[in-house]
């Protein structure tokens, strides 16, 4: 155990030292004698961001429930403590009971973002843990993978022994259960209390047959089973397993019904990104945009009943004491009951002065309704994303929202009394134009001067434009990024074309987003970049402090590996994609199609109004898609082009209407 | 303004490098789950009213910090400890709860000074430990520096310092005890005194055992 006396002497020089004292509300400290399997869950980035993530704190609940599993917290040393522990000879310790990460069975993180890849490797050696998985026997802990990017997890395949595709909540006990009996068969006994006992040579192929026993779990990815060819061009010719009994492709896993959100999670004393509670109200989402990667692979929409998510909020706000709480989902204002939902919590709670929040709002009146049952008091912003500034290319991303639906949800927040509107935009989006780009000046002006006309010189505007990123399992999945001349040139354009009154202006950072389109599309040859660059000295490159963007250039330059074939190239519909082999349940037709149609400047329709057939249905053998509350209570009829506006849902959703 | 409850909690070593903001937020949320009827402030952003007397740096632990609790609804005082008792996160310990007239000024504004009880390695002999005691308190002026962020600040530690003193020895370690000034006036850091006696690096507990309230 990592001594007292030792963090004493390190956590007074370090910032924020509550990142690492643990020791919060909720936090489980379970007899490490008494489990047969203990995890050590990861998230590659600082504590306050990794403490946002319900994907984690859902996992954590669920295998400290398992009587004979225990699963601790540890994230990732800011660079002033990785110096401090590096002095010190510190390894990477977990929260709570402060064991070397070393020590742990499993060792699993959560990867939501490519820019924390460097510090994936930085962890692991960081914990004494070799970081390549080759290197690594079945007396190290078993490093495993889950979240957004493991659906294209490729550049990743040298470091990790396996990856989880989807939905943890099932898969991950099967594996745990499965390791728990080979851990027993193979007689790796460990010491009570001091750690891992250490039989030299004595578990030799252990951990392959484990691994290859892990591949036949649905859902499980074991990169080390399958041999990738290329092609003279380098592209990829094939991935093929090893040997017999391996599946050839990797379904991810879902869940058919949410299990009961986690109601007693750990609430951190230091101010976290978001320090609030949080209950996911739906999965999936039904619009089918299609430069979003989290529409197309958290398929198919399920909802929550409307009871459920009410018990939750009660336990949750008892056992945490949250001032706020957050609906969760991709799209919460298409819940079919969010309308009841948001009046019935704020009449329940508002005593307590609890914050209600809705991570994303929908770009019409109703949403601005909505914000303000949940804005009792100071209405300091509303935050809607357009996307696009011209409606013809609002069509080819299939974002349905019109010029006029914008401006009049701009009205409805200025006349309700909000001073800010924030608005997200992309630029570099497939078929852009400069007009396209100007066109998002021409309605950011539209919006200001709806603000003036009913705030006056007190009405704001902000705009953050990001860089479009084709994403894997996506309808742009082949299309290539526009390259870093023409991005700068239409953000200037755009500077240039905006008004500086009363608008202020941001834009995410170039480098960064090209990184992320060379790893999120990335093949097998980037581990030898990413290596490389975390050997450099790269850390924290989400971090605008701490991000080297040379240490990356420099380490494809010793790779002999050009960026530009994974971030600017347009691949063809016969390629074979590195992720090909990993299957969502959107068949490749489907996106393939979605693709032409953006083409033609066609939208598509919502899954609520329409089965499109994106092949999820058939693929997980699913009765009902989407599975929402309407369609539970045997098909109410719709009221408005609105789904959850007050009427006949009221009655879907379990309330009498009140108004 | 319906009650004021004074609490006195200890900090203890699980929570000693949790910020005073922090701190305040970990309060508020274990008074909300113990369903404690809190008064809350007007305005736009309506906040429970709890006024802390005196910010603890990060590192110290602490026996006597000194909390009050506005409520908006009158509560027996057993029935407050043994529902805030049950909500605290480790480390925190409600030590005492006790009824003051509303119209008191806020704690803060009460303290006048702080007690601290400091282990620090030493292999000196006890008349040498005195000897270096009271040189720092024959010395009339004690200049010191502190760097902040964005400046370094020279002040007098001399005048702050109210008494010190040896409680205690014990393998080949010392507990010392020291009252400094905390009021508009000033206020002593127990890390600056042990800095002036040359021992910082041996310094392994800074403990504040009391706070000193003007009384009324």
């Amino acid at each position: 155990m990592t001594s007292a006396a030792l963090l004493d002497r390190i956590l007074p020089t370090v910032a924020k030292p509550g990142r690492y004292s643990g020791h919060e509300w909720n936090s489980v400290r379970k007899d490490w004698a008494q489990v047969k399997v203990r995890v050590a869950l990861a998230y590659p980035d600082v504590y306050e961001v990794g403490m946002s993530n319900l994907g984690l704190a859902i996992l954590y609940d669920l295998l400290n429930q398992q009587p004979d599993v225990l699963a601790e917290r540890v994230y990732a040393p800011w660079l002033d403590m990785e110096k401090a522990m590096r002095q010190a000879g510190l390894p990477l310790f977990s929260l709570e009971s402060r064991r070397p990460i070393r020590d742990f069975d499993i060792l699993g993180f959560s990867l939501q973002y490519e820019l924390n890849y460097s510090n994936v490797l930085n962890m692991l050696d960081l914990a004494g843990i070799p970081v390549l998985a080759s290197q690594r026997d079945e007396r190290l802990p078993l490093v495993i993978a889950g979240g957004t990017c493991t659906y294209n997890a490729e550049p990743l395949a040298d470091f990790f022994d396996l990856f989880v595709i989807g939905e943890g909540e099932e898969v991950l006990l099967e594996l745990v259960r499965l390791y728990a009996e080979w851990k027993g068969s193979q007689g790796a006994a460990l010491s009570h209390g001091e750690g891992r006992t250490r039989h030299a040579g004595a578990l030799a192929g252990g951990k392959e047959e484990f691994l290859q026993q892990a591949a036949q779990i649905p859902g499980v990815y074991v990169p080390s089973l399958y041999r990738v060819a290329y092609q003279a061009d380098g592209t990829v010719a094939s991935i093929e397993p090893l040997k017999a009994g391996i599946p050839t492709r990797i379904q991810k896993r879902i869940v058919p019904v949410l299990p009961p959100p986690p109601v007693r999670p750990v609430v951190p004393f230091l101010n976290v990104v978001h320090d609030r509670g949080m209950v996911e109200i739906m999965r999936g989402c039904t619009r089918g945009c299609r430069f979003c990667q989290a529409g197309m692979i958290y398929r198919p929409v399920r909802e929550r009943p409307l009871e459920e998510v009410l018990a939750a909020v009660d336990r949750l706000l008892a056992n945490t004491g949250y001032e706020e709480i957050a609906l969760v989902s991709l799209s919460s204002t298409d819940y079919t009951c969010i309308a009841p939902l948001v009046r019935e919590l704020s009449q329940r709670y508002g005593e307590q002065h609890l914050a209600i929040s809705l991570p994303s709002l929908r770009i019409d009146t109703f949403s601005v309704e909505l914000a303000q049952w949940i804005q009792r008091a100071r209405k300091t912003g509303l935050t809607f994303a357009p996307e696009a500034g011209s409606e013809r290319l609002r069509q080819v991303i299939n974002k349905g929202v019109t010029e006029e639906d914008l401006l009049r949800t701009a009205e409805a927040a200025y006349a309700s009394g909000w001073l800010r509107i924030k608005l997200y935009f992309m630029i570099g989006l497939p078929t852009e134009m400069m007009e396209d780009v100007l066109a998002i000046a021409h309605l950011v002006k539209e919006v200001r001067d709806i603000g003036r006309r009913w705030r006056g010189s007190r009405a704001q505007v902000s705009v953050s434009v990001a860089t479009f990123i084709p994403k894997a399992h996506t309808p742009f999945q082949w299309l290539p990024m526009e390259n870093a001349e023409q991005i700068t040139a239409r953000q200037e354009a755009l500077r240039r074309a905006l008004p500086s009154r009363a608008v202020d202006l941001s834009w995410s950072d170039p480098m960064t987003a090209w990184l992320e389109a060379v790893l999120s599309r990335g093949d097998r040859r980037l581990g030898k970049v990413i290596l490389r660059a975390w050997q450099l000295g790269a850390r924290f490159d989400a971090w605008a402090e701490a991000f080297q963007p040379r240490l990356w250039q420099q380490a494809f330059a010793e790779a002999g590996l050009d960026a530009g074939f994974y971030a600017t190239r347009q691949r063809s519909f016969d390629e074979v994609l590195p992720w090909s082999h990993i299957h969502t349940g959107v068949s490749a037709a489907f996106l393939w199609e979605e693709y032409q149609r953006s083409l033609r400047g066609e939208s598509s329709v919502d899954c609520r109004a329409g089965c499109l057939g994106c092949g999820v249905r058939v693929a997980f053998n699913l009765d009902r898609c989407p599975s929402t509350i309407e369609n539970d209570v045997k098909r109410i009829p719709k009221t408005s082009a609105a789904p959850g506006k007050e009427g006949g849902v009221a009655s879907a959703c379990g309330f009498p209407a009140t108004e | 303004m319906v009650q004021r409850l004074r609490i006195t909690f200890a900090k203890g070593d699980e929570v000693k490098y949790i910020s005073h903001l922090d701190l305040m937020r970990a309060w508020e949320r274990a008074l909300r789950r113990g369903q404690i009827p809190l008064a809350y402030s007007q305005g736009f952003n309506p906040r429970p009213r709890l006024f802390f007397a005196s910010a603890l740096p990060v590192g110290f632990t602490s026996r006597a910090e000194v909390l009050d609790v506005i409520l908006q609804q009158r509560m027996g005082l057993r029935e407050f400890a043994s529902r805030v008792r049950k909500q605290l996160p480790a480390g925190l310990e409600l030590k005492s709860v006790a009824e003051i007239p509303p119209t008191l000024p806020a704690p803060s504004a009460q303290v006048v000074a702080a007690e601290y009880e400091v282990v620090v390695e030493s292999q000196d002999a006890l008349h040498d430990m005195q000897a270096r005691l009271d040189k720092l308190l024959a010395a009339s002026s004690i200049p010191r520096r502190r760097e902040r962020p964005n400046r370094v600040r020279e002040y007098d530690l001399r005048p702050l310092i109210q008494k010190l003193w040896i409680i205690g020895q014990r393998q080949g370690a010392y507990v010392l005890g020291m009252r400094l000034q905390a009021d508009e006036g000033g206020t002593g850091r127990p890390d600056e005194v042990m800095a002036a006696l040359g021992l910082t690096d041996a310094v392994r507990v800074i403990e504040r055992v009391d706070l000193v309230l003007k009384p009324l």
